[in-house]
């Protein structure tokens, strides 16, 4: 029985055994949340009333993710090649920026830029503000990952790009960020993945996103377990799809090279 | 073809590779240069390459001194083909792309005109049905005639050649170094780095011994060959040819 359900290297397990396995599990599971939750109120319709709420709140991570991924693939992009640059207060300033931020909890940085700074200069805009930290925060990843990316292209390419007469702006064109590119995706996916889990902390500042939401509809409806459980399977239904893609991304580079 | 070098040094770090080199080279078509491995072959081809520059004395070609600005440089390096050892080829781009991309976007050659020459130049080293393959999924020798054909397709006025065939089996050596022999008919004039004694005997004009950081002699295939005038380029040619 044991051999039934074990997978190795050398004895892969067979297909009825995975799918055996995964069915018991899901009824076991089940099983379990039903006998904790009998005697329990469900409270379904209640919070279903509120389900434009949760959709709006859907609709901001969405857009705060979208718009952070943007800022933050910039902002890595630059700093890799500050952190590149032959010159060095640029590279100094570079090495600083990528080195506090990946330093720092995320909620620090939200705290301090929001009410430390922002607040200070008068900028009032949260949406704005929150967007902001959170590209500066991935930005310093990306630098990371895009510079592995960089690096990673071998010396023999920007040899070849020189002794074919390429300009240094043109061997990073055709040379070698297409390359950096096919390197990066799977983490990058992984990163705007993480992003969207992330942009779950600029609930402390006040912005109306998913949490939020989640948050208001438990204090209205004195729900918490029909509130969160929503909260999770959104979030769930925008970072299964990526963590399954950046995977599927990486096999096949696997392949390819 | 003229190559003159006159006190040509080059140092990395402390280790003087090149010292003070001064010589004459003046060959029909082929030039190869052989010699212990450091001995300063490589890095004596890439300053010819322009892809370097000495740290004093100046190389002429032809009579025009090479320059020694970066712009300049690359100039001058679209005028001649260079060829490594190995991973000349760009993964990401097929044979074909390979080929196409200094005469679209260095020599501003219109696209369909230089799919048109990319295209005539693979048929001739009969590597079309190859064309649209990424470089992972070419042998090696088929890597190196992608890799020769994408430094001819801009006519160049010299073609150097950086140990073509020190990554491959015998089998794709000598397929490379047919496509190298078969260029003496047509095309530029080629200078090579490499350990191939018998094609050096056989294909070269003018062979060069390099070694201890200069040129120790050079001559005609034959007598060179036949008639070593120093006693570490006998040894060497002794050590290598006695196998």
């Amino acid at each position: 029985m044991t051999a039934f359900l074990r997978d190795t290297p050398g004895t892969p397990a067979s297909k009825v055994a995975k799918v055996c396995v995964i069915a018991v599990l899901v009824l076991a599971y089940s099983g379990v949340c039903v006998l904790a939750l009998t005697g329990t109120t469900a409270n379904w319709a209640t919070v279903w009333s509120y389900r434009a709420t949760f959709w709006n709140g859907w609709l901001a991570t969405m857009g705060i993710s979208l718009a952070a991924l943007a800022g933050s693939l910039l902002i890595g992009g630059l700093a890799a090649l500050a952190r590149r640059s032959d010159f060095l207060p640029l590279r100094y300033s570079a090495i600083a920026y990528i080195e506090s931020v990946r330093g720092l909890p995320l909620v620090v940085l939200v705290l301090f830029g929001f009410y430390g700074v922002a607040n200070a200069i008068g900028w009032h805009d949260r949406v704005a503000v929150g967007i902001l930290v959170l590209s500066l925060f991935s930005g310093a990843y990306i630098a990371e990952m895009i510079r592995a990316g960089i690096d990673s292209v071998g010396r023999s390419q920007w040899d070849s790009a020189d002794a074919i007469g390429l300009s240094p702006w043109q061997t990073y064109c055709y040379v070698v960020l297409p390359q950096v590119a096919r390197q990066i995706l799977p983490p990058l996916a992984g990163q705007f993945s993480s992003l969207i889990k992330d942009s779950s902390l600029l609930y402390i500042i006040g912005i109306h996103e998913l949490t939020f939401a989640a948050s208001q509809v438990n204090s209205a409806t004195y729900s918490t377990f029909e509130s969160f459980v929503p909260l999770g399977v959104c979030y769930l239904f925008l970072t299964l799809p990526i963590s399954l893609w950046s995977k599927h991304l990486e096999s096949r580079l696997r392949y390819e090279t | 073809m003229k190559i003159e070098l006159a006190n040509v040094s080059r140092s990395f770090g402390c280790h003087r590779v090149l010292n003070n080199v001064t010589a004459t080279l003046e060959f029909p078509h082929t030039l190869a240069w052989i010699g212990p491995s450091g001995g300063g072959k490589s890095t004596l081809l890439r300053l010819l390459a322009s892809l370097d520059v000495p740290d004093s004395g100046e190389i002429r070609c032809n009579g025009q001194v090479l320059p020694r600005e970066a712009e300049a440089r690359r100039l001058q390096r679209t005028r001649v083909g260079i060829v490594f050892q190995a991973f000349n080829l760009f993964p990401h781009l097929s044979a074909l792309e390979n080929t196409i991309l200094p005469l679209q976007h260095v020599h501003g050659v219109p696209r369909a005109e230089s799919l048109e020459r990319a295209a005539a130049i693979l048929r001739r080293f009969q590597l079309e049905s190859h064309s649209h393959k990424k470089p992972a999924a070419l042998s090696g020798g088929q890597r190196q005639r992608v890799a020769i054909a994408r430094s001819l397709v801009t006519s160049p006025d010299l073609l150097l050649m950086d140990e073509p065939t020190s990554a491959l089996d015998p089998e794709m050596t000598a397929e490379v170094l047919d496509v190298v022999a078969e260029l003496r008919q047509s095309g530029a004039p080629i200078v090579l780095v490499t350990h191939e004694m018998g094609f050096a005997r056989r294909s070269a004009d003018l062979v060069a011994f390099v070694a201890g950081g200069g040129i120790g002699e050079s001559g005609p295939a034959e007598t060179f060959f036949e008639f070593p005038q120093t006693d570490i380029c006998r040894r060497f040619l002794g050590r290598v040819l006695k196998y």
